[in-house]
């Protein structure tokens, strides 16, 4: 039933000025940052690439976010929790990789296990010394937990504002938890003091800057599964269902599969975003499941524009870089800023940046398409294939 | 001043050879000895003289305070440089070549002892009661005597209790007493019904006598009892106090978000912003009218009110107006409010805890039927239980509460009908904000008053009302106290931290199955 779309089609003029531009970053950059001296003006630190690493991190929660929330009507106030468990699903591996090299110079156990008089690794650290199992975690552990919450929540058609306070207590819920120490993951500290990825130091320039490619090709890849999704058959049943839910239902669609497996594939994406956040900035702790955190990422989307997909990342590394300014220059401002973004934001641009622009020059073309002849939207084939089904 | 001083000294000493004649003065005598056994033997001498005098020299003694002249044997307490004679107590000269009085373990063994029994007989109740309880956990035969005097002179019914109780376990450690004194004994211990009771009772399941074992393997089951009934109880009350605390949170939300509609994420702020009133009318009280201290909080609940009610009028009026039938987009915008509060506060008043004061009536505890219970903690109870019923009465009761319902209920009908709706939408939200605003006032006794205040309630307030239902009031009292007391059960099983998150994980899990919560309205307007 799915229409098959080329895959080049079903990019519009916004992806592909979205791909050129990451292409462009993911080759300055690294160029910038390896080839320039490092006293030439047209340097990049090291530590800005990081940065800039962490801003598409953070771009590719914005857009997981976008999905469920642009295309679901899902307003999750917990994806920071997805985010968090791949970040911690990385960190494990990263831990396992310190090996003997410790402070206490323990041949398996990390330092924290050693302070806290652990005798032996807990059973969910088995494997986590192994590189794909970890990556697989990465991705199963937030699926996972996306796909009970999102089936139990959507099959009883908690919707609206019931289902954003029942995200938010999970990540909030989550949140104690892991800031105990009886977890057997770092309690208040966290997991810090990485050494080594693949058998690479994590700190080298050669693995950060490998690092910022590989979150730029995440970032592009995501783009593409969403709006792959997005555009697709499923994609409008999804709109349909944020639209008008009871409607979809009573037409014979099962709303809960469509949310669940959405909200499913959101997960897994903040859970990578997370795990690619966490050698870039070096740790990671319990205060990343802070609603907080959770609510922030949702500001992004919608200053960016919710329902674009590259708004939402657009929006994550806009707000994330002013907030590097401004923390920087006036610590005191920035809260005020943030909170006038959202009361702003809401009142004078519900559409957010990019949907204002989009509903701008889309007036534009309508003025000229009134004195054209009249020109179908949507590619005919996709029309025609539309029919088939 | 120095001449008087002579007379004292020279009336002093015609009068010392006269006061030797009482038996408490030979002990003194016996006190400057170089043998710790005729040290020992004087204190219990004192001990048992009852002479009211023996206490402070006894006192000096078990502090090493006490001297003697090696010359005429003549006491003396040092108190800092200043030196008295310790028979009368009168200021004596600074006196060369004094010697302390020696203690060793069996000696100080006796100085405890003694300053218990003197204690016994303490013109202080507190002071007694206290002694009493020290000879009940020390269980020395030799007092026996003394505890016997004091019974018979004791009027304070709860010493007198106190007392009995002692000898009962004395009389239980001697090892000669007859088998009815014990059988008695052990009935006026069951009476105390606590851990060192039940110790006492434990110890004597080698007692010789069969039927003192029997009566007291009884006294320990119906112990159990009892402090089982009371840890029952005291978690029934803690969990009503955190449900109190829950409830004064969540009820301001009731209104806006229950009634209304509004996801409010600045509630918390107006919780905070009505604590930070009470921190300013407290100053404001410390500075200018001290006497008006115990009246702080009651000066501080209207204005609270007025503070919270007036900043969430504001809010309605700017922001939350223009975004009526969005309620994600008003989430948004709250939560953006909410920043800039946190942030005003800050900057305002510093990122650290401010010191609220309690007044007197808050302070102090109760005892009921076993169970310890704080004033402050009581008062939070009924003032959130006040608060409640005040708010039902508003809503039911008075003109405004029909308007805001008839609002709620069909907004279009209630303007035909001529009510302003614009204006009951701010006066209802400035209600709900100042509720708030009040429970800032009762948080600010038991919370650090910070500009963080309010985000540790805010998720625990949404569930609450989701839990109870949206729209029910009775549902939101109904969730906030079944909350706490849960809670309160869970802590000794599963530890503080993992209690909540177990009660988040069942709420979560709760609302799959009744997405409307406890109390559910019914009818069409449910699915709007």
């Amino acid at each position: 039933m799915a229409p098959r779309t080329p895959l080049l089609a079903m990019i519009d003029t916004k992806g592909w000025i979205f791909l050129g531009v990451l292409l462009a970053v993911c080759l300055i950059v690294p160029l910038f940052n390896l080839a320039v001296p490092p006293g030439s003006p047209l340097h990049v630190p090291t530590y800005v690439v990081s940065l800039l690493g962490k801003y598409l991190c953070y771009a590719l929660l914005a857009l997981s976010l976008d999905l469920v929330w642009g295309y679901g009507g899902i307003l999750s106030l917990g994806h920071g929790a997805f985010f968090g468990l791949g970040g911690y699903a990385m960190g494990m591996y990263l831990m396992r990789q310190i090996g003997p090299r410790g402070v206490y110079g323990h041949p398996v156990l990390p330092d924290f296990m050693v302070f806290l008089n652990y005798k032996e690794l807990p059973w969910y650290w088995l494997g986590f010394d192994f590189f794909p199992f970890a990556a697989l975690m990465v991705l199963l552990v937030p699926g996972l937990l996306g796909f009970l919450f999102g089936w139990l929540a959507f099959r009883s058609r908690v919707t609206g504002v019931y289902l954003s306070i029942i995200t938010q207590a999970m990540t909030y819920a989550l949140m104690l938890a892991f800031f105990r120490n009886d977890m057997g993951l770092g309690g208040n500290n966290g997991l810090t003091d990485f050494k080594d990825i693949l058998d690479f130091n994590v700190q080298a320039q050669g693995v950060r800057v490998t690092l910022f490619v590989l979150t730029a090709v995440a970032l592009a890849l995501g783009y593409l599964i969403a709006r792959f999704m997005t555009v697709s058959a499923y994609g409008k049943i999804l709109v349909a269902i944020r639209d008008a839910e009871p409607r979809t239902r009573f037409l014979g669609y099962r709303p809960h599969h469509y949310k669940a497996l959405a909200f499913t594939v959101s997960a897994m994406m903040a859970g990578v975003a997370g795990a690619l956040y966490v050698p870039q900035v070096g740790i990671i702790n319990p205060s990343e499941f802070t609603p907080t955190n959770s609510i922030e990422a949702v500001i992004w989307v919608a200053v960016g524009g919710r329902g674009t997909l590259v708004g939402a990342a657009l929006g994550a590394v806009l707000i994330n870089y002013a907030k590097t300014l401004l923390t920087g220059a006036m610590p005191e401002a920035w809260l005020f800023a943030l909170g006038a973004l959202f009361v702003l934001v809401t009142l004078f641009l519900p559409q957010g940046i990019v949907g204002t622009l989009i509903a701008r020059l889309g007036d534009r073309k309508a003025r000229i398409a009134a004195r054209l002849p009249p020109e179908p939207d949507i590619p005919p084939r996709l029309l025609e294939e539309g029919r088939g089904s | 001043m120095i001449r008087l001083l002579v007379y004292l000294l020279l009336a002093l000493a015609f009068a010392g050879p006269v006061r030797a004649q009482s038996p408490a003065d030979a002990a003194y005598t016996r006190l400057a000895s170089d043998s710790y056994a005729e040290i020992e033997a004087s204190i219990v001498g004192l001990a048992a003289s009852g002479d009211p005098r023996t206490a402070p020299v006894i006192q000096a003694l078990a502090e090493g305070r006490l001297f003697y002249r090696p010359a005429d044997k003549a006491l003396f307490v040092k108190q800092g440089d200043a030196v008295t004679d310790a028979r009368t107590g009168v200021p004596a000269p600074a006196t060369e070549g004094l010697k302390p009085v020696r203690a060793n373990n069996k000696v100080r063994r006796a100085l405890d002892s003694a300053l218990g029994t003197l204690n016994l007989l303490a013109p202080d109740p507190g002071k007694r009661r206290e002694a009493a309880e020290a000879v009940f956990k020390a269980r020395d035969a030799t007092v026996l005597p003394a505890l016997e005097a004091a019974l018979s002179r004791e009027t304070d019914a709860g010493v007198k209790r106190t007392l009995q109780e002692a000898r009962a376990a004395v009389v239980l450690a001697k090892p000669g007493s007859t088998e009815a004194d014990r059988l008695a004994a052990v009935a006026t211990i069951q009476g105390r019904a606590d851990g060192d009771a039940m110790g006492i009772l434990r110890a004597l399941s080698a007692d010789p006598s069969a039927a003192v074992q029997a009566a007291a393997a009884k006294g320990v089951a119906a112990i159990e009892t009892r402090l089982a009934l009371i840890a029952g109880a005291s978690n029934v009350w803690y969990g009503i106090s955190l449900g109190s605390v829950l409830l004064l949170a969540a009820i301001g939300l009731a209104i806006t978000f229950g009634v209304m509609g509004i996801i409010n994420m600045a509630h918390g702020e107006m919780v905070m912003l009505g604590a930070y009133t009470t921190f300013l009318v407290q100053e404001a009280i410390r500075a200018h009218a001290p006497g008006l201290f115990e009246f702080s909080l009651a000066i501080a609940i209207p204005a609270a009110f007025l503070v919270g009610g007036g900043v969430g009028v504001g809010i309605e009026r700017l922001v939350i107006r223009h975004l009526y039938g969005r309620p994600l987009e008003t989430l948004l915008a709250t939560f953006g409010i909410s920043l800039i509060l946190q942030q005003t506060v800050r900057s305002i008043f510093g990122p650290t805890n401010r010191e609220v004061g309690a007044p007197q009536f808050m302070t102090g505890a109760f005892d009921l039927f076993g169970l310890s219970i704080t004033w402050g903690r009581f008062w939070i109870v009924v003032f959130a239980l006040a608060v409640f019923f005040g708010l039902m009465f508003v809503l039911r009761r008075t003109s405004f509460g029909l308007k805001t319902r008839a609002v709620t209920q069909n907004r279009r009908m209630a303007a035909a009908m001529g009510i302003r709706t614009p204006w009951v939408d701010a006066l209802t939200f400035g209600l709900g904000s100042g509720i708030a605003g009040i429970a800032g006032v009762a948080l600010s006794q038991i919370d650090n008053v910070s500009p963080n205040l309010g985000q540790g309630y805010i998720i625990d307030s949404f569930l609450v009302v989701v839990f109870g239902g949206v729209g029910s009031l009775w549902g939101t009292l109904v969730a906030a106290l079944s909350i706490g007391v849960a809670n309160k059960f869970l802590e000794p099983y599963a530890g503080a931290v993992l209690a909540k998150i177990l009660l988040l994980v069942f709420i979560i899990l709760f609302i799959q199955k009744r997405p409307r919560g406890l109390f559910a309205l019914k009818g069409r307007s449910v699915e709007a």
